[in-house]
């Protein structure tokens, strides 16, 4: 419906991620046999995504509205030092585990804000005021913890997320809802054409009548939210709250969102481009490690796979600007 | 063609240094030059005339290697030459001071002024020499207190000036093309501007000057040409000996007429939907009152600079007003532009493409940009409603091509102007403010947008229309407000006020 270039760009970009997915699974398959394709692997696969996952998707809004977020590897760290401090797990013990659960939101939700206030009318480059979120989140966190680990020992919080449901486990539901609910956002809401209208042209929206200094504080707090679901993610599969979790996990976001062809500059997002990015990173690192290859091997392929699909889209962009004049 | 002869008698023997001949430049679908004559003579200030569209700018960058003519010729000294670009002009000896200063910011004045004609030994920059050939060029122009260790971008619009003047000097130019060189400066910047000038002819340098001010072109002017439609219309006139009356003469009335739209008359009676009173912006503009009545169109006239753009701004809150209230329907506005578009007020920005549109999103998106949240349920997006929406807006202003589903990207400048118009109907808009509706829209299309216009207006929308072209708001307009320096010098019903009058006002204003 769309035209012809627009039609055959998006639908191709998705056809060449989906086709590295499977040349990757190719790959574990042929190299490993049974060992990747058990319905065990799987799972470890998924859960392990999940996190990032998570993260990614809330990290998809906010540079499609021409932002970037530097923080959410620290945020989603102090978020698991908060909500398992032992205060709050004696309340979480008295009241439900739902407690660690709204901590670990609040948090994250808190930071983002800082940081959208600060972006939308601090004007602060989002570039700085995200690593000083960064920095100040890690901090924090490592004050709060005195840099110990701190178990967490409230049993419901454990049972109900470390569970299985319909053979997957929760934390891979949460990441399929939290991509559902995104992809609905972004393509059938009102604030997704707003993320779009703010990146692809400030200026042009906000002559157009669109509050975009209210939108980006919004954006920020979103991906500060997704990081305070990442944490709890985390707190489930680590069984522990640390100022070390989400370590560097920014790095991953931004890559699985960018290979996915959500563009940096703003503007143009993909949902689905963003799970397949991150399932590509995931499966790459499971097929790595099922294959005993060094994580240092890994880290160039990583780095080979980010600059190729940067390219790519860099290729794609100029041909569909020949195309339309 | 009028042709008079230089009053001294030492200037008619000089040979003429520069000399363009019969220059003709077309770009697709547009003839911008059609013939052009031009000729310096070396020590002389020529004043370029020409009102906006004349075709001054493409000349000027026909002299600069920026834009290669169709037909014709360059001599220099006689010899016919040939700009390929620019790095070949400035080697020539012609250098270009734009409007918009071409200097880095981040870059020293020094750096500015060797920029791609470094001193350099073995791929090091010999910076002590530049910095000192630097300071003398600068003393020379009269500003030994700039560094030549500054950075640029914390000069004032001036001191900028200054070092695109030393960039000139510092290739020897001997020809140098100004550009509305004192559109940006103060009275006290200007007369340095003209000191400077002097000079630069006293050493036997020809001076090419664009200006709107007569003031400024009879204290610094030799001889003018005057440019209409691309052609010359009177070559190497005497600044003193010709009157005002002549030279406005000369640069109005059109080769090519446009057809608006009848004025069916704003009944007396009519409310008035927009109030403006003693409306300011810091030293923009100040004391501006206007009130538009609904079924009127209120056109802004003024030079770049005046502060028409910024009127328009500032009423639709997209600038914070420093003084004066805005009403619309009676009730004062506050606020930004969203209580400006929730009030029923659209802008069609100037800038279509960085200020108006998402050009990499369908034309339905872009007509829906400020309604989509009304035609959504809940946050629910109802792209169904919206594609009808556009669709209807894209059969009724005659879009083409007719799809709504194509990026805003491949659409012409009209067809891109009558998206953002459509982007307003589909809202519904009580007043309506459009900055230069035609800039960039061919012949064929503006007829037709000025037809638009005129409905929305009949439709009971308040209008107020900015626009270079003179004619075009004289035409357009029903009530016509004079903008000079910041101020509304006049206001009367567009009948009451012909070209000629228009351009006396804007162009003896005083010189800043």
């Amino acid at each position: 419906m769309r035209g012809r270039s627009a039609l055959s760009g998006p639908a191709l970009r998705m056809g060449g991620l989906v086709l590295a997915l499977l040349l990757l699974c190719v790959v574990g398959i042929v190299t490993t046999g049974g060992r990747f394709a058990s319905v065990g692997n799987i799972t470890t696969l998924l859960a392990l995504a999940a996190t990032t996952g998570v993260v990614s998707i809330g990290m998809t809004f906010v540079i499609t509205g021409g932002g970037i977020d530097l923080s959410v590897g620290s945020v989603l760290g102090l978020s698991t030092v908060w909500a398992s401090t032992l205060s709050t797990q004696y309340l979480a013990e008295d009241y439900g585990w739902w407690v660690m659960v709204v901590t670990a939101l609040a948090v994250g939700l808190a930071a983002g804000l800082v940081n959208g206030a600060l972006v939308a009318y601090g004007k602060v480059p989002a570039f700085m005021a995200t690593l000083a979120m960064l920095a100040a989140a890690r901090g924090l966190a490592e004050l709060i913890a005195g840099r110990r680990t701190q178990l967490v020992e409230v049993d419901p919080f454990l049972d109900t997320f470390r569970a299985d449901l319909l053979g997957l486990p929760v934390i891979v539901w949460i990441f399929i809802v939290v991509a559902v609910a995104g992809w609905f956002l972004m393509n059938r809401t009102t604030f997704g054409r707003r993320t779009v209208a703010v990146g692809g042209n400030p200026e042009a929206a906000r002559l157009a009548g669109i509050k975009i200094k209210r939108h980006t504080l919004y954006l920020y707090g979103l991906t500060g939210l997704t990081a305070g679901i990442g944490a709890v993610m985390a707190l489930a599969r680590t069984t522990a709250g640390s100022s070390t979790n989400g370590t560097l996990l920014e790095l991953d976001v931004i890559a699985a969102v960018v290979v996915g062809g959500t563009l940096l500059a703003g503007g143009r997002g993909t949902i689905t481009g963003t799970v397949l990015g991150v399932l590509i990173f995931s499966t790459l690192t499971n097929v790595f490690i099922l294959n005993n290859i060094d994580s240092s091997v890994q880290a160039i392929a990583k780095g080979a796979i980010i600059v190729g699909a940067v390219l790519l889209q860099q290729w794609f962009a100029a041909r569909e600007k020949a195309t339309s004049t | 063609m009028v042709d008079v002869d230089p009053p001294g008698a030492e200037q008619q023997a000089q040979q003429p240094l520069l000399q363009m001949r019969g220059i003709v430049k077309e770009f697709p679908g547009a003839r911008a030059l059609d013939g052009v004559d031009l000729e310096v003579r070396p020590g002389e200030v020529h004043c370029l005339l020409g009102q906006n569209g004349a075709g001054k700018s493409t000349l000027i960058k026909v002299l600069a290697g920026a834009h290669q003519p169709t037909a014709g010729e360059v001599l220099l000294d006689g010899e016919p030459v040939t700009i390929p670009d620019p790095v070949a002009a400035l080697g020539l000896g012609i250098a270009t001071i734009y409007q918009e200063l071409d200097v880095v910011d981040g870059l020293t004045v020094a750096e500015n002024i060797y920029l791609g004609h470094e001193l350099a030994r073995g791929g090091v920059t010999r910076r002590s020499d530049a910095a000192r050939n630097t300071r003398e060029i600068l003393k020379r122009l009269g500003h030994p207190e700039i560094s030549p260790h500054r950075e640029v971008g914390s000069l004032p619009a001036a001191g900028k000036q200054i070092v695109s003047l030393a960039r000139a000097l510092s290739r020897d130019a001997r020809v140098v093309v100004m550009d509305e060189p004192s559109a940006v400066l103060d009275s006290e910047e200007v007369e340095n501007l003209h000191r400077i000038v002097r000079e630069l002819t006293a050493d036997g340098v020809a001076v090419i000057y664009i200006s709107h001010r007569l003031e400024e072109i009879r204290q610094l002017g030799h001889r003018i040409t005057v440019i209409k439609d691309g052609r010359t219309v009177a070559t190497s006139l005497s600044v003193a000996d010709t009157p005002t009356d002549d030279l406005i003469k000369l640069m109005t009335g059109r080769a090519v007429e446009y057809s608006f739209p009848k004025r069916p008359g704003v009944p007396e009676a009519a409310a008035p939907v927009l109030e403006v009173t003693d409306l300011g912006l810091g030293d923009v503009f100040k004391d501006v009152s206007l009130t538009v009545r609904a079924g009127e169109i209120v056109g802004l006239a003024g030079l770049v600079g005046s502060g028409r753009s910024e009127i328009l701004e500032t009423i639709y809150g997209a600038r914070r007003a420093t003084s004066g209230t805005v009403r619309l329907g009676g009730k004062r506005l506050r606020g930004g532009v969203d209580a400006a578009v929730a009030a029923g007020m659209g802008l069609c920005p100037e800038e279509r493409k960085s200020q108006g549109l998402l050009l990499d999103e369908p034309v339905y998106r872009n007509i829906t940009l400020s309604t989509f949240a009304r035609l959504a349920h809940s946050g629910w997006l109802d792209e169904k409603a919206e594609r009808a929406a556009a669709q209807e807006q894209v059969e009724a202003l005659d879009l083409r091509p007719a799809s709504v589903d194509r990026d805003a990207r491949t659409l012409s400048g009209g067809n891109q102007q009558k998206a953002l118009l459509a982007r307003w109907l589909v809202h519904g808009c009580r007043v309506l403010l459009l900055d230069e509706p035609t800039r960039g829209v061919d012949v064929g299309a503006r007829s037709e947008i000025y037809n638009l216009i005129r409905r929305l207006a009949d439709d009971g929308a308040a209008v107020i229309v900015v626009s270079s072209e003179i004619p075009e708001v004289l035409g357009l307009a029903d009530r016509v407000l004079v903008i000079s320096d910041g101020r509304a010098v006049h206001d009367s019903p567009a009948d009451d006020i012909d070209e000629h009058a228009v351009l006396d006002m804007v162009m003896e204003g005083s010189v800043p």
